[in-house]
């Protein structure tokens, strides 16, 4: 575990060799505690001007085995350069730390004010005119992901939807739990699999929670871990899952807004023409993935790797992902 | 066998130690895991009341569906996640749609039935 005194004089000295001899690190405070990812809060006072700032760090310093589609914090922080030069707001990058460094493997990015909790997004008065830009702003950002040219681009792994499903399936059925819900999600998307689109670059997790949301509306795009090389309506779909609307159903889009203006503007800024129903397969996708993902984090209370509480209830969880797929399957009926 | 106190009983009063005793006293992460163990208490007590009445529907209603009889609701899905994956039913079977709706809105009822979705299942 990294703690203050191994990362600040580090980091001090980077903040004196780019801000300038007298700029020192204040407020450093560890903020989450991401087994696979340390982040850092911390400010630079430099002569005229005080800087905020975020420091992303392998746990340690030390990049471990992460999970098999997490990419690396070298790969983040390339990640997040290419989209800002596609107009993209994401955090600006301003030094990567290479393993074996006094700071060890992390970067730096600046820290952009705003909120990411999604309820408190979707119900503060605050944010209310954030909240009726948001689709708008959305479909601005995901068309600026899936524009980036892949050519010069870290190597990412590459994710079809039929990848997606192959994949989870394995999971699925090596927990040997016979949810017919679930069965029937599988044999559903396997039998009306649409053309792939793309490929492009795909965020992974863009959702809210993820998301930095100010009373303007998007601030920035966060966790880039799971970007890979993909279908372009996996990302759009993934923040219409009705698990992201956080109890605003009738919000298709992230609870916030609708998903057809999300997509006019996803259009508008230069991404693919695509109507509602083209996000329908990959919305049960998501949904089935997101349930997928409950049964694993409860097999690990199951399999005793976690004894944690927390990790026995969330199996109580897989029905809030089945009742979705049954309202999607049901909305099927209705707009054929 | 007796039952002073009941199953519910018990629990119920472990879920009120949790929330009046023990949670105010934790902070941080306990405090979080104090507040789960009391939902998955609560949990417990909705499955104890829902359970024996939901899951002898969705058995009879497996029955009606599959065609056979069968020990367990555990047993038939088994059968049922079977016939699916070979193709033998689908999304236009008929019947199969409504009966997965019964039943993931028990399941819920009992799981999370403050989820979002369950409203809109119910429209």
């Amino acid at each position: 575990m990294g703690n203050v005194i191994e990362i600040e004089k580090p980091l001090n000295e980077w903040a004196s060799a780019h801000f300038g001899a007298g700029a020192r690190v204040e407020g450093l405070k560890r903020l989450s505690g991401g087994a696979s990812q340390e982040t850092w809060s911390f400010d630079v006072a430099a002569p005229g001007n005080t800087h905020a700032l975020i420091l992303r760090r392998a746990p340690g310093g030390v990049a471990m085995a992460r999970s098999s589609e997490a990419v690396s914090l070298a790969t983040e922080a390339a990640l997040l350069s290419a989209t800002t030069k596609s107009g993209v707001r994401v955090p600006e990058v301003l030094h990567v730390s290479p393993p074996g460094s006094a700071l060890g493997e992390a970067f730096v990015m600046r820290r952009v004010a705003g909120e990411t909790l999604g309820r408190k997004i979707l119900r503060d008065e605050e944010y209310k005119i954030a909240r009726a830009r948001l689709a708008k702003d959305c479909g601005e950002a995901l068309a600026g992901i899936h524009a980036v040219r892949l050519e010069g681009l870290p190597a990412l792994p590459i994710s079809s939807g039929a990848d997606q499903i192959a994949k989870y399936e394995t999971i699925y059925r090596s927990f040997e739990m016979p949810r017919p819900v679930l069965e029937l999600a599988f044999a559903w998307l396997k039998e009306n699999a649409p053309k792939p689109d793309g490929p492009v670059l795909v965020h992974g997790d863009f959702r809210l929670g993820n998301l930095i949301v100010n009373e303007q509306g998007l601030g920035a795009v966060l966790d880039w871990e799971l970007a890979h090389i993909g279908d372009p309506r996996e990302d759009i779909a993934w923040v219409c899952i009705n698990s992201w609307r956080f109890g605003h159903s009738e919000k298709r889009a992230g609870g916030f807004g609708d998903l057809e203006d999300m997509l006019d503007a996803y259009a508008a800024a230069g991404g693919a023409k695509y109507t509602t129903a083209d996000i329908d397969w990959w919305e049960i996708l998501g949904s089935l993935k997101w349930g997928v993902m409950c049964m694993t984090m409860y097999s690990a209370y199951k399999t005793g790797a976690d004894p944690s509480v927390e990790r026995a209830a969330i199996g109580r969880r897989v029905s809030e992902n089945e009742i979705d797929l049954i309202n999607l399957f049901e909305g099927l009926g209705r707009n054929a | 066998m007796h039952d002073g106190p009941s199953a519910r009983e018990l629990i119920e009063a472990v879920k009120n130690f949790i929330d009046k005793s023990a949670a105010p006293q934790l902070t941080g992460h306990a405090a979080f895991h104090a507040r789960v163990a009391s939902n998955a208490l609560a949990t417990v007590l909705r499955e104890l009341e829902i359970r024996p009445t939901a899951e002898a529907e969705e058995k009879a209603r497996l029955e009606r569906l599959l065609g056979t009889s069968g020990e367990s609701a555990n047993q038939l899905n088994a059968l049922l996640c079977e016939a699916i994956r070979s193709g033998r039913m689908n999304l236009s079977t008929e019947g199969l749609l409504p009966h997965l709706k019964s039943t993931t809105i028990a399941q819920l009822s009992v799981d999370q039935p403050g989820y979002s979705g369950l409203k809109t299942a119910a429209r």
